[in-house]
């Protein structure tokens, strides 16, 4: 397979056509987006709009559930991530996920960060691995925080620790693009701040996109912007709009887009 | 306030008690409260209770006044009480005493020299005294009405001895099976027990954890799934006498040539052996570890799943390092109730052909084997009364061995649970 093409292409996920069913039901319909590279794009849209949907069929995560299916293309390096040749498994290792809840593993910090380089086959000696961890950490701004208690339950910390604790994590195994779920929908406004501080940082090394309900979030901490509506008729996902974020905000190219950012209606 | 005909002519909407009728409502609403509560605490204490009942029987059975009659006289054997003679002096009453035959087989069982003096006075008590348990009491009556006891004796007997007697003691645990009650031990049945159930949940546990990793993790929601969980469920509850047809139909006839351990030119001639017993037990208590491990499996949050499958985990790996480490506890769980039932079930037992009268140790798992159910279900249908307060005595040692063994698996569960 070829998802190792030296394709260094403007956007690093292309999605063509795609549309998302569960079973019978099509949560997500006809979506054509270009992610850009090293860039932070923010999917918006109120709750059933099917963002969330979109962002977890970026990286294969709706394989877990038995009846969802994927029409279309989702390009990535050229490749469909849905050609029958391509393993979930690699794009997982490529394209890292934080989730909304912070869920780290109920294990030491070290462990934490050390499971995922180990499932994907790390050589290396007991050092370096010292050194992935510092480093991981580091780039999650994380290790000031934990450098004394790297053998302390990964659980022990704070919600705001644990969710960059998990961003550590998905740093660890090397991936080009990073999805975020609503990575601040359970933190506070402080943790909050610090994880926005974070994706400015990591936009240099990596591709982010990110899920969030808080508008002032996708204004403030985001390069490009979608819009997601449900569409009344068949209760299916749509792209409304999709442009640099601050022409989004500012000048909403469609009425629904300005209704929803000027809060009249989601 | 507490008119309750509605004014105006608009559709009533009920009436909600006012002013002093909320306070009588809220009593009368806490009064029911209470009653059910009450309900609830005397369920509880009818359990303690017959639970308490239970233990006071086998405890007044187990422990009492004895009357002991010899059929030798000590004194025509040696000047000096028999405890005071040494090992040597000992065995020469033996030797003199008892047939050459018996000798012989004694000094073969174990030679006189590596046998200790306590060893030897009792079977000096045992052969050549022939001190016999002629009339037994229980705990309440030893302890309420021993003058009756004593003048009962006098009248009857005038040369028995009154001694109060345990008869859950050293010797007990330690002889193996006898004719005699007060000569019995459970020796057998407990090791034949510990192997048995050795055996068992070596057997169960992986086939267990493995077949509800495959119906939870590889097969969920299909409908054969659905299919093989409801018949998990009814397996569970079937009667116990069934799985001891089945095994004394596959292991121990269809199988015999492997169980009876033929096949590696051992002597036993039928598969009525601890393997084809322990393989019972084994299907029996796969139902239950496989439900507890399902359920334990299951209630593994999906969160870390995905944590685990997002940094480009396989699905064994997920498995492996975050889903059967999560549910082990609960899988233990599970393998504790197992072991539990194992350990007390008594019907396959004498189906598989567990035998009631047996005196030597259980030596590998091809061997003729009894177990501690089956000792007390044999003593305790023995006509005379001693045999009743051996029943006793070896019920302790069950539900004492039992306690142990789930002590052993609470704390490996508790262990797992602090680790993680």
């Amino acid at each position: 397979m070829s998802l190792h093409s030296a394709n260094e292409g403007k956007y690093a996920i292309e999605a063509r056509n795609m549309s998302i069913y569960y079973g019978t039901f099509r949560a997500v319909k006809q979506v054509n987006l270009a992610i850009e590279r090293q860039k932070i794009t923010a999917l918006i849209g109120p709750s059933g709009c099917g963002k969330s949907t979109v962002l977890r069929s970026f990286n294969r995560m709706n394989d877990l559930v038995a009846s969802a299916r994927v029409e279309g293309e989702i390009l990535f390096h050229g490749q469909n991530l849905y050609a029958p040749s391509v393993d979930a498994v690699e794009v997982r290792r490529r394209i890292g996920m934080v989730f909304q809840k912070p869920n780290p593993f109920p294990k030491s910090i070290y462990e934490n960060i050390a499971f995922g380089p180990r499932v994907n086959g790390w050589k290396g000696s007991k050092s370096e691995m010292d050194e992935l961890v510092e480093r991981s950490l580091r780039g999650a701004a994380l290790w000031d925080e934990v450098k004394d208690k790297l053998h302390e339950s990964g659980l022990a910390l704070s919600g705001g620790q644990q969710q960059r604790l998990c961003i550590a994590r998905a740093l660890a195994v090397q991936p080009e693009v990073i999805l975020m779920d609503e990575p601040c929908s359970a933190l506070d406004p402080i943790s909050t701040l610090k994880v926005e501080e974070l994706m400015m940082e990591l936009r240099k090394d990596y591709t982010i996109i990110i899920v969030t309900h808080s508008m002032q979030q996708a204004s403030r901490a985001s390069d490009n912007t979608a819009f997601f509506l449900m569409d009344p008729e068949d209760r299916a996902g749509t792209l409304i709009e999709y442009g640099p974020t601050n022409e989004l905000f500012m000048a909403p190219k469609d009425k629904r887009t300005e209704e929803y950012i000027t809060g009249r209606f989601g | 306030m507490n008119d309750p005909t509605p004014k105006s002519a608009q559709p009533s909407i009920g009436y909600l008690p006012q002013g002093f009728e909320i306070e009588r409502n809220i009593a009368a609403r806490r009064l029911q409260g209470t009653l059910w509560r009450n309900l609830f605490v005397s369920s509880l204490l009818i359990g303690i209770l017959a639970l308490l009942v239970l233990i006071g029987t086998i405890v007044n059975d187990a422990f009492g006044y004895v009357a002991l009659a010899n059929k030798v006289d000590p004194a025509n054997l040696a000047s000096q009480p028999l405890k005071e003679l040494s090992k040597e002096e000992l065995v020469a009453i033996l030797q003199a005493n008892i047939s050459q035959g018996l000798f012989r087989r004694l000094e073969n069982d174990q030679p006189f020299t590596e046998r200790s003096q306590e060893n030897v006075l009792e079977l000096v008590y045992e052969r050549v005294v022939q001190q016999q348990v002629i009339e037994s009491y229980d705990l309440w009556e030893s302890l309420t009405q021993r003058e009756a006891i004593e003048q009962e004796l006098t009248s009857q007997n005038p040369k028995a001895k009154l001694e109060f007697r345990s008869w859950l003691n050293w010797g007990f645990l330690s002889r193996s099976m006898a004719s005699k009650a007060e000569f019995s031990g459970v020796r057998n049945a407990l090791l034949g027990s510990l192997w048995m159930i050795a055996i068992t949940v070596v057997v169960a546990f992986p086939l267990g954890v493995g077949a509800a990793l495959y119906l939870e993790e590889y097969s969920s929601g299909s409908r054969i799934s659905r299919m093989i969980e409801t018949n998990i469920n009814n397996l569970a509850g079937v009667p116990s006498i069934i799985y001891g047809m089945l095994g004394l139909a596959i292991f121990v006839r269809a199988l015999g040539f492997f169980t009876s351990g033929s096949f590696l030119g051992l002597s036993d001639s039928n598969g009525r052996t601890i393997i084809s017993a322990a393989l019972t037990m084994a299907l029996l208590i796969l139902p239950l570890i496989i439900i507890n491990a399902r359920e334990a499996i299951r209630a593994v949050p999906l969160s870390l799943r995905q944590a685990s499958y997002g940094l480009g985990a396989t699905k064994w790996q997920t498995i492996w390092h975050h889903v059967l480490p999560q549910a082990l506890p609960g899988i233990l769980t599970g393998t504790i109730l197992g072991i539990s039932r194992a350990m007390g079930e008594t019907a396959p037992l004498i189906v598989v052909g567990a035998a009631t009268y047996i005196v030597t140790d259980p030596s590998s798992i091809f061997s003729k084997f009894t177990a501690l159910p089956i000792q007390i279900y044999y003593w305790a249908s023995q006509p005379q009364e001693e045999f009743r307060r051996v029943a006793a005595a070896a019920i302790i040692v069950l539900l004492i061995a039992l306690l142990s063994l789930n002590t052993v698996a609470i704390v490996l569960r508790n262990r797992f649970r602090r680790s993680l």
